[in-house]
């Protein structure tokens, strides 16, 4: 039962973040790339006034799969680094926490790069 | 004629874009994602034992499945019906990664895919970077005047 | 100053050719293509390169139909979407005709049109010349929009970019229809930055040439058939019947737009209606001229739109600009 209802807190969750960024592009001038950009700072904001980890429990994967969950992961990674490793974790935290994500991104686009090629649209 | 009548005569004859049907569309879609991605977090998560592993291990398979099915040539044929259900998950940002490296592969393995693949991934990187610095600085003096205090 | 230009000598259409790809032939227009190659490719690894091959294609099969090798050419004037008009300069290096390269946006057609019939009109001695356009869906988003594979959703009134292509052998024969007046267009403020509503900053440009045409030249509008723009879209073509029921009441039942008839309007996901230079050259091609032939029009204004931009100037929020040339076509009967 707990799993059930947890599935369907993080559908909802998913589901809630995913609409609100389709009205902010439907009703207002904002492109998708802006989208991206501005969840991602959202993502370190919300980590940064502590309601990330407030929300992860109950919501799981619907807060971190959408690119919040990116930007919290940058803003953990901050964090953390400087609790560990004092000033420099202002510069380092950020990317090797997020290192992962990017470089599979990365290298999953090289190699459907050498192996794909585009096919023309259809309607 | 002015420029405030073309715009009004552009306005008028433009068609509406279906906000609501769009609105739908991206909520089913999103927690389809995300509800398939809790249950995936629970079947690692009962395997590895680690929450925080498993929960990268989650955006890894969606940032691969984003991918692959751009491979594949299938993601923008869903995305033309989920709209922000797959933009903003993961998945659009592979998309957006490997999208714009297979388009430039024929402009060069190193000058094409190699500066265009950041085209969307670059200032996702960036601000997400530039906002972690900023925190960082905030967090690091916060800290600093706690520990004097 | 009249800006009209009235053409003395004989330039008449003596063969079209209209080339295609998939959703080309599957529109209301796909059987009377001279060629479609259902892979988009026309056998190429680029989609620039496609889109060149298929202006080769056009301007070839043209030449056939006239009975004409590329040699007695004296001209030939073109062009295409890229970036700096590649595809047409390098689909067609290998006829080794002279070639003037011209770029109009979507309105590039007409423009290749009419250079073409002011050349043929100042040189008594060119019997044969010839204008190809052409444009390739996903070379062209590549160019202005994003990449083929990514994701994302069109907004309704955003159009279709054609993979479509068109060549015309224009010449000295008693053969219809004829090219009979020019009219070069004004750079018309199209009062809008948004890429995706090309059709509503083009109509602004559309309505200023047809109504300079007819207050220039006296001409009534019951002399015409029919009033056809290139690609103004659903957006568009609802602008410009309002306008010239405005200026030029009656004319509007005249317009037709060849970007509402490239493909099927109702069944078919393409929003406001087809756009590239591809469209109003494969329309005239395959359906204007052909119909003006079997006496089912005998005198329309033809007159391909282009919106005036670049990738950049979109992301510096500058206005659209529309452009408008315009050719008479008509029979002698």
């Amino acid at each position: 039962m707990q799993a059930i209802y947890e599935i369907i807190l993080a559908a909802l969750m998913g589901g809630a973040l995913c609409t609100v960024a389709q009205l902010l592009i439907d009703l207002t001038s904002l492109t998708p790339a802006r989208i991206l950009v501005l969840y991602v700072s959202l993502g370190v904001l919300v980590y940064a006034v502590g309601l990330y980890d407030l929300l992860l429990p109950i919501f799981g994967m619907g807060i971190s799969i959408p690119l919040i969950g990116f930007g919290a992961a940058i803003g953990r990674g901050v964090r953390e680094t400087i609790i560990s490793e004092g000033a420099i974790g202002i510069l380092s935290g950020g990317l090797s926490a997020a290192a992962a994500g990017v470089t599979l991104a990365l290298i999953m686009g090289l190699l459907s790069a050498l192996i794909f090629k585009p096919r023309s649209k259809r309607m | 004629m002015e420029a405030n009548e073309k715009k009004r005569l552009i306005k008028k004859h433009s068609p509406h874009t279906r906000v609501l049907k769009n609105a739908v569309m991206s909520f089913i879609f999103g927690s389809i994602i995300c509800g398939s991605g809790q249950i995936i977090f629970r079947l690692l998560q009962s395997y590895i034992g680690d929450a925080r592993a498993s929960a990268t291990l989650v955006t890894l398979i969606f940032i691969f499945i984003g991918s692959a099915l751009t491979g594949f040539g299938v993601f923008d044929r869903i995305a033309r019906h989920a709209g922000a259900g797959t933009l903003v998950p993961v998945t659009g940002f592979s998309n957006a990664v490997t999208s714009e490296a297979m388009d430039s592969e024929s402009e060069g393995t190193v000058l094409g895919v190699g500066s265009k693949i950041f085209t969307v991934a670059g200032p996702v990187i960036l601000f997400g970077v530039a906002s972690g610095v900023v925190y960082g600085i905030i967090f690091f003096a916060a800290r600093l005047i706690a520990q004097m205090l | 100053m009249n800006r009209i230009i009235k053409l003395k000598r004989t330039v008449s259409f003596c063969s079209v050719a209209a080339v295609g790809g998939y959703e080309e032939r599957r529109g209301p227009l796909g059987e009377r293509f001279d060629f479609c190659d259902m892979t988009d490719t026309f056998g190429q690894d680029t989609f620039e390169r496609a889109e060149g091959e298929m202006g080769k294609l056009a301007l070839n099969t043209a030449l056939t139909k006239a009975n004409l090798s590329h040699n007695e050419l004296s001209l030939l004037v073109a062009g295409d979407l890229q970036n700096q008009c590649v595809g047409t300069s390098l689909g067609l290096s290998g006829f080794g005709v002279p070639f003037l390269g011209v770029y109009g946006a979507c309105s590039t057609c007409t423009e290749a049109l009419l250079v073409l019939s002011a050349m043929m009109e100042a040189h008594a001695d060119m019997r044969y010349g010839a204008a190809v356009t052409t444009s390739h869906n996903s070379a062209a988003e590549r160019q202005f929009r994003t990449p083929i594979e990514y994701g994302g959703q069109r907004a309704p009134s955003a159009q279709w970019t054609s993979t479509a292509g068109g060549a015309f052998i224009l010449g000295r024969d008693e053969r219809e229809p004829r090219i009979t007046e020019l009219m070069v267009g004004r750079i018309v403020d199209g009062g809008t930055t948004d890429g995706s509503n090309m059709g509503g900053a083009m109509s602004f440009a559309a309505a200023d040439t047809i109504i300079s045409y007819f207050r220039e030249s006296g001409a009534s509008i019951t002399d015409f058939d029919a009033i056809v723009t290139g690609d103004l879209g659903a957006v568009g073509s609802d602008i410009l019947r309002e306008l010239l029921s405005r200026e030029l009441p009656g004319s509007e039942r005249l317009h037709t737009d060849c970007g509402l008839m490239l493909y099927d309007m109702k069944n078919s996901d393409v929003h406001s209606g087809a756009s590239g230079c591809g469209t109003s050259a494969a329309t005239l091609a395959a359906h204007f001229i052909p119909e003006m032939r079997e006496k089912k029009y005998r005198r329309i204004l033809f007159l391909s739109t282009g919106a005036l931009m670049s990738p950049q100037s979109l992301l510096q929020k500058q206005n659209i600009a529309g452009i408008a040339p315009l050719i008479r076509i008509e029979c002698s009967q």
